[in-house]
């Protein structure tokens, strides 16, 4: 198997920085800001760019605004799948009621996991705004859905497959790791 | 996992699954829609061969929260009574394309019958049978005892099992199959079992059982309990005398208020009492036990829909189910996913 790396730590770090800055801008300031991880490596990042946001912004407490959001019961391909076991959904205190939430996923791809998403979103509140940020992009979208941050746009062949790695999910044996590779499958 | 039949085959790492999947459905309970829409579509038959209230609408509760159509079949006033046999109801089910089976029955076995022959292609949940087993009930215990348990330890329940929990379990053991299900199961936990009754409320082999078995429930509290599960005695269910009166069984066997004082006294105080239900209070329990801060009586019948849901979204999803009695489908066959050339990536999951 052919495995080529896209990112390194360096610049996994670096666009998720730019993304940090990009959500401020967009929502000009951070009043309101909800971030919501998809699990499982959706949630990680979304925990860096609160941190970030934090270091931009004092007066944000990342802690705060960092939430975790499991939209497996909301999938269309429950029936289709070996069974997986739902993971929590974790909302800030604050809750989602009127307040900017930007969703946080590893990639985007067919934009089957988003659209779980919005509907897992809107039977726990109603927020003003839905954004979101993916750290990458690699097309073959399903539906109409496209992000509002996106880390690196990777043109790939649906033969490929994306690999994120994180040293919050996938260390092994506590060695830290932080890439994204593609694999291309024969 | 295909049926869920029984908690003594029920492996440590399915037990384990079913535990943490039930804790994330029971926020659910919390939200402002309490449904999901996993199971949207499937058709769930809650077939119920003897009386039972509390376990079949905790089903249907759980059912309609993920989203599946419930058919409810009492036994009752249906072509059972006019003499239609097992098979024969099993199979008008299966026509009608049930995904699901929850089955309670007076006979022993009976849902293993359902979920051995071909009558019908779909999993089958054992709601009792006779005086066999009670799996969803003996995982709802387990579900309440670990979230008790994780809590004194200051831990996460997620994950754990119920390794040094003490549980003591009261009562008419011999017609319980709360009993035989909660043995195997909190054996599999790594929980600490000891039986209480009297003699003649013991079956036949029970020094077999993976658990201790004593006949004074006051000697087996002295020595140190952390769950106290009391068993219902069963009425219907006794043909011959078990104990010469009833009196003597409460002041015996019963959790009355002295032995609710006894717990205090014995410095017990994270101590838990437990019943299945429905209860039979001044009997097995007194009011006092029942309604006092210890009492998880309600708790539990909160978590068994929790546990009801984890089990019906475990066996009902997933690639290996295929729908009963389906003649070829033409969705099947046009949808994406059964087409390989617009089939995303399933590992990856975005």
């Amino acid at each position: 198997m052919l495995t080529r790396v896209v990112l390194n730590q360096a610049d996994i770090d670096r666009a998720l920085t730019r993304i940090a800055h990009e959500i401020l801008e967009a929502n000009k300031g951070s009043q309101d800001l909800v971030l919501l991880g998809i699990p499982r490596r959706g949630y990680p990042l979304a925990v860096r760019l609160a941190a970030k946001i934090a270091a931009a912004d004092p007066t944000v407490d990342a802690a705060a605004i960092v939430g975790q959001l499991d939209v497996t019961m909301f999938r269309d391909d429950l029936s289709h799948q070996p069974t997986r076991p739902p993971y929590p959904t974790q909302l800030p205190r604050t809750g989602i009621d009127n307040k900017v939430v930007v969703l946080i996923d590893d990639v985007l791809y067919s934009g089957r996991t988003i659209r779980a998403a919005l509907d897992a979103i809107i039977d726990l509140g109603r927020p003003r705004i839905v954004r979101l940020a993916v750290l990458i992009d690699r097309g073959h979208r399903e539906l109409p859905i496209r992000a509002d941050h996106v880390g690196k746009n990777l043109p790939t062949s649906s033969s490929e497959k994306v690999r994120v790695r994180l040293e919050e999910t996938d260390s092994v044996d506590g060695a830290p790791i932080n890439e994204v590779v593609i694999e291309a499958t024969a | 996992m295909r049926h869920l039949l029984s908690t003594e085959d029920l492996s440590l790492h399915d037990a384990i699954r079913i535990l943490d999947t039930a804790e994330e459905m029971s926020a659910v309970g919390e939200r402002e829609v309490k449904k999901l829409p996993a199971l949207r579509g499937r058709t769930v038959v809650n077939l119920f061969f003897e009386d039972s209230t509390r376990t079949r609408i905790s089903f249907e509760a759980a059912a309609k929260r993920l989203s599946a159509d419930v058919i409810n079949f009492a036994a009752k006033g249906s072509s059972v009574s006019k003499g239609e046999s097992l098979k024969d109801t099993a199979q008008t089910l299966a026509a009608m394309g049930a995904d699901a089976v929850v089955i309670r029955h007076w006979a022993s076995g009976a849902p293993h019958r359902l979920a051995a022959t071909d009558w019908i292609d779909a999993a089958v949940i054992n709601a009792g049978d006779g005086t066999h087993e009670h799996p969803t009930q003996a995982l709802l215990d387990a579900f309440t005892m670990r979230r008790h348990w994780s809590k004194l330890a200051g831990t996460p329940s997620a994950g754990a099992d119920l390794t040094g929990m003490r549980v003591a379990i009261a009562g008419d053991v011999l017609h319980s199959r709360v009993a035989r299900s909660n043995v195997w199961l909190l054996r599999t936990l790594g929980a600490e079992v000891t039986l209480v009754a009297p003699p003649t409320l013991l079956p036949i082999g029970v020094e077999k059982w993976p658990c201790a078995v004593s006949f004074d429930l006051d000697e087996t509290l002295a020595q140190g309990v952390d769950a106290m599960m009391m068993l219902r005695v069963q009425g219907e269910r006794m043909n011959a005398s078990f104990f010469p009166t009833t009196r003597e069984y409460s002041r015996r066997w019963g959790f009355d208020d002295n032995r609710l004082r006894a717990l205090d006294s014995l410095g017990l105080k994270d101590t838990i009492i437990m019943h299945p239900g429905p209860m039979n209070r001044g009997l097995e329990i007194s009011a006092a036990a029942a309604d006092s801060p210890r009492s998880t009586v309600l708790a539990q019948v909160r978590n068994g829909v929790s546990i009801r849901m984890a089990a019906l979204y475990l066996l009902l999803s997933g690639e290996n189910r295929e729908p009963a009695a389906a003649p070829v489908s033409v969705s099947a066959a046009t949808s994406p996913a059964a087409n390989p050339n617009l089939t995303y990536s399933h590992q990856e999951s975005h």
